[in-house]
């Protein structure tokens, strides 16, 4: 078994560990990189027919390619697809007085809201004991303090100051009514492990990872894809997956550095995910 | 770090790296002594750091008050730079020209053992951290212990702060020798010992002048001569069963390969319960032809020929060499949860995908970890950060293997509320194919493990008797049967009642009253009691019986066969019987309607040593019943004689 086999093997083993464990799963897709691999993983675990629902929070920023992907992406993979908006919070009305928006509130705050929040409207509608997470430890060193089954109280508050211990592959499976875990199967992958896996077993994903000329005449593309007005290019000229795989074996920029609400202030991150943010 | 929203620049180019598997490294030792240090140095001096991240953790020292931290490349939470401590485990992936790594940083503070574990646990190899100034603390050992239990083999030892004893060899040999002699008793050899200073950067990336008597590697070139730890090829099958699928006509089992391989068409048993099949197919999804093997490691869908009854939690074996199966094993366990762990109290145990109850039945000893030394005493008891060996007992077998022999299916943990407490390594296992090496087993088939007495003792949760109660009509026989009876159903006690009234309805109703059928009823009313105990249950008698050596005989059946007997008394005067008469029949004895009555025209021959005698002229039948009830409860009891032991001298009696 070569590395990527390795992943692959613990991530399925993961994913049916949390098969068994939950009666009410669920799996958050954003459609980005990661979140196609562990559709791709599912597939594999589950012989073809992926047993849970597949929750899209839309920000209503989502770039339009993206809405594009998801359409086809939920017909090709026969997906039990959930689309939330925190329409209240949009709309500026329930216990919004004003509406949320990037237009008017700072980046950590939009995530907080039509993310954090919607997600936690949508447990509360449907009961979700378990949520499964594409993060990454290698993303930031909050995720890369990470447990696979990691326990969220009924506020989706992270205790990461008292986390379960896990090990030999046994996890925290369960949870006082109000909780929920989050199964995180990818959290051994780096960024590079996602591409080779993607390249390698041929994995759909959106266009927008590849380079392309930017108004300016360079070329430009995304590394990590979030809402668009937050969301920045990185130069590149890589148009396919192995000049991205070359490309990030040298680069010294970090995968979130075009995420703007991780940089708002100190551990930003920390703050967002001790909340709840995935 | 970044925080323009500029488009950021990526230079290209064409360097890939063969994907082998990542060798993962844990950096342990006690708190304070620089492991963190040390991993953020060798991320920095490799030029590994994504750019502003220097920048990055140069603003939190300064926020801190305190010169550059390297630590806080992994001391990331607000409450760790705070505190400059370590509270989770972190990995990083890191690579060198020669292969890339994960680097797990572990917490040195006695309070976070719980997250050292959690980091330890998988990784292939460690570095063994020691400040040069404070010497061989508390954690530096136990940690060592821990290392040795989680099976991690491959040891560097890093002496740090070697700027704190002014680079002095004699301190650093003092440390070495102090600590292979610690070691030593572990069987923990390490492969090397290296002085360095994470804070200046010495001996980390290479030799440093000012440590230039040392002439083995520095802290990089020793990590790469570190191996991958896996499993051994020729590690027979263990395919540990996750689930059974059934989203069409299929019946698929999903589970992992731990150890061995698999083919299609080959034979596969599974454990504990030896049910065995052939594998039909491994079902992969999107595969460009189905797979006719599965290697170690693999998670794997497969369908088996014929349909037999699997489960959950049961591991598959070849035909040959099969994994251990039982109630008991005997085990080292390591305790992490600020609740300790008692004798007797259930538990859930999780072996592979196995879960089960099962509990403490013997700590033969307690290590204090971070000395060795047993805890004097015998205190019942496992707290926190103690390391004990100790005998469980699981409500129902289990399959297992030893953990020298096989490791992923030759640990567990102890899962008490919602959280795990502890793991253990199973020591000791004993194996079909070594029995039959041995001799042991002529029948070389393999048969389902019998269901004995005591396993049918162990699933009811006591053990099955009979309580022969004799005594004349109307001395309370029947009052007290049902009351008994009630009250063991209550606690959860399987009894039953055999009345000498209803069974001359059925079993015995071609006997009459002579001596020779009396004693034909009380046969076979004993024999039937026997076979009942025998299936588990407490069986309560209520007859007369009269005579002596009637009951003596059905004494003599149950404990020929180990069943325990107990003889009682139910003992009240005839006058007080005949004044009670509860269905008149003293009346019709002295009429002389009814024959052969007991007390009247027969004889009764008093017990001469039964086990209880309860007299119930002169006392309550509240206090009676009691009486009873606690002594039948007594007799089901599953003898434990270690664990009374235990409690004996742990009481201090
Ligand atoms: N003088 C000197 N100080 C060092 C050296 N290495 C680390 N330190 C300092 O020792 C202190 C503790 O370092 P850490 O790396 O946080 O220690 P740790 O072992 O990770 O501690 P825990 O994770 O909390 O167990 C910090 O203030 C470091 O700057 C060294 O080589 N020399
Ligand atoms: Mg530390």
């Amino acid at each position: 078994m070569d590395h990527l086999d390795q992943l692959e093997a613990q991530s399925v083993y993961i994913l049916r560990e949390a098969y068994h464990s939950f009666s009410n799963l669920c799996m958050p897709w954003s459609m980005g990189k990661d979140s196609n691999v562990l559709i791709w993983l599912s597939k594999k675990a589950f012989c073809g027919k992926i047993p849970y629902p597949v929750l899209h929070i839309d920000t209503t920023y989502e770039f339009p390619e993206m809405l594009e992907f998801r359409e086809w992406a939920r017909k090709e993979y026969d997906l039990d697809l959930i689309v939330k908006i925190n329409e209240d919070a949009r709309a500026g009305r329930g216990s919004y007085t004003q509406s949320v928006g990037y237009e008017t509130h700072d980046p950590v705050t939009v995530t907080h809201e039509l993310k954090t929040v919607a997600l936690q409207q949508v447990m509360a509608e449907r009961k979700f004991d378990a949520l499964i997470t594409g993060i990454r430890r290698d993303e930031d060193p909050t995720r890369a303090k990470e447990r696979y089954f990691s326990p969220r109280n009924a506020e989706f508050e992270w205790d990461y100051k008292d986390q379960p211990p896990e090990f030999w592959n046994q996890f925290t499976t369960a949870i006082e009514p109000g909780e929920h875990i989050r199964v995180q199967p990818l959290l051994d992958w780096a960024e590079v492990d996602i591409w080779r896996y993607i390249e390698r077993e041929n994995i759909p994903i959106p266009t927008m990872y590849f380079a392309r000329p930017g108004e300016d005449g360079k070329k430009y593309r995304f590394r990590s894809l979030g809402c668009w007005p937050i969301t920045k290019p990185v130069e590149s000229t890589a148009s396919n997956i192995s000049e991205i795989i070359a490309e990030l074996l040298v680069t010294k920029t970090s995968e979130r550095a075009g995420r703007a609400q991780d940089h708002h202030e100190r551990n930003a991150m920390q703050k967002l995910r001790a909340k709840g943010f995935m | 770090m970044q925080t323009t929203l500029e488009p950021t620049k990526v230079p290209t180019s064409d360097i890939s790296l063969p994907t082998s598997q990542k060798l993962r490294i844990v950096i342990v030792g006690h708190v304070d002594h620089g492991k963190s240090t040390l991993i953020g140095r060798l991320f920095h001096d490799t030029n590994s750091l994504p750019e502003g991240k220097v920048e990055q953790i140069r603003k939190a020292s300064e926020l801190e008050g305190m010169e550059f931290e390297f630590a806080f490349l992994l001391d990331a939470l607000l409450e760790e730079q705070a505190q400059n401590i370590t509270i989770d485990t972190t990995q990083l992936p890191f690579r060198t020209e020669k292969r890339e790594y994960v680097i797990i940083d572990a917490p040195g503070h006695k309070e976070f053992l719980k997250n050292m574990v959690t980091g330890a646990a998988s990784a292939d190899a460690a570095i063994l951290l020691i400040d040069a100034n404070e010497g061989i603390q508390e954690q530096s050992k136990r940690h060592a212990y821990l290392l040795s239990l989680l099976g991690i083999r491959q040891i560097v030892v890093a002496v740090n702060k070697m700027d704190l004893v002014g680079y002095r060899q004699e301190r650093f040999e003092k440390v070495r020798s102090d600590y292979t002699e610690f070691l030593g008793k572990l069987g923990i050899v390490p492969q090397h010992f290296v002085p360095m200073s994470a804070k200046l950067g010495l001996n980390i990336t290479q030799a440093s002048p000012e440590l230039a008597w040392h002439k083995g590697p520095a802290i990089l070139e020793a990590l790469e001569q570190f191996q991958i730890s896996a499993p051994p090829d020729d590690l027979p099958l263990r395919f540990v069963l996750q689930d059974i699928y059934r989203f069409d006509e299929r019946r698929i089992l999903a589970g992992r390969i731990e150890t061995g391989s698999l083919q299609v068409g080959q034979e596969i048993v599974f454990w504990p319960d030896g049910k065995s099949s052939r594998v039909k197919s491994i079902e992969e999804w999107n595969a460009p032809e189905p797979p006719t093997s599965a290697l170690v490691g693999e998670s794997v869908a497969i369908t088996l020929e014929e349909q037999i009854f699997v489960e959950r939690g049961d591991i598959g074996s070849a035909p040959d060499h099969g994994p251990a199966e039982g109630r008991e094993i005997h085990a080292s366990l390591f305790w992490l949860q600020n609740d300790p762990l008692p004798l007797n109290v259930p538990f859930t145990l999780k072996l592979g995908t196995q879960s089960v109850e099962a509990r403490l039945v013997e700590i033969t000893r307690v290590l204090d970890s971070s000395t060795l030394e047993p805890l004097a005493g015998n205190p019942g008891i496992i707290h926190k950060n103690e390391v004990a060996d100790v005998r469980i007992r699981a409500r129902k077998p289990i399959a297992f293997d030893r953990h020298d022999r096989i490791s992923e299916t030759g640990r567990f943990v102890i899962v008490t509320g919602k959280r795990i407490g502890g793991g253990g390594i199973i020591r000791e296992a004993e194996y079909q194919d070594e029995k039959r090496l041995a001799g042991a087993a002529e029948n070389l088939t393999w048969t389902v493990s019998p269901v004995t007495r005591e396993s049918r003792a162990e699933n009811f949760g006591h053990r099955g008797a009979v309580l022969w109660l004799t005594g004349l009509s109307g001395s309370g026989k029947s009052t007290l049967a049902t009351g008994l009876e009630y009250h063991l159903h209550r606690r959860g006690i399987f009894s039953y009642i055999l009345d000498g009234d209803n069974l001359r309805h059925g079993l015995c109703a071609n006997l009459g009253f002579s001596a020779e059928d009396r004693s034909e009823n009380i046969r076979r009313a004993g024999e039937t009691a026997r076979l009942m105990a025998e299936a588990g249950l407490v069986v309560i008698c209520s007859l007369i019986s009269p005579f002596r050596a009637d009951r003596d005989n059905v004494r003599k059946i149950c404990q020929r066969d180990g069943i325990p007997f107990a003889e009682v008394f139910i003992n009240a005067p005839l006058d007080v019987c005949e004044a009670r008469d509860p269905r008149g029949l003293y009346k019709k004895a002295r009429a002389g309607e009814i024959k052969e009555f007991t007390g009247i025209t027969s004889p009764y021959e008093a017990p001469l040593a039964p086990e209880l005698e309860l007299r119930t002229a002169e006392h309550t039948l509240d206090n009676t019943l009691l009486d009873l009830t606690h002594f039948a409860v007594e007799l089901s009891r599953i003898p434990e004689p270690q664990i009374a032991e235990e409690l004996a001298r742990g009481a201090g009696i």
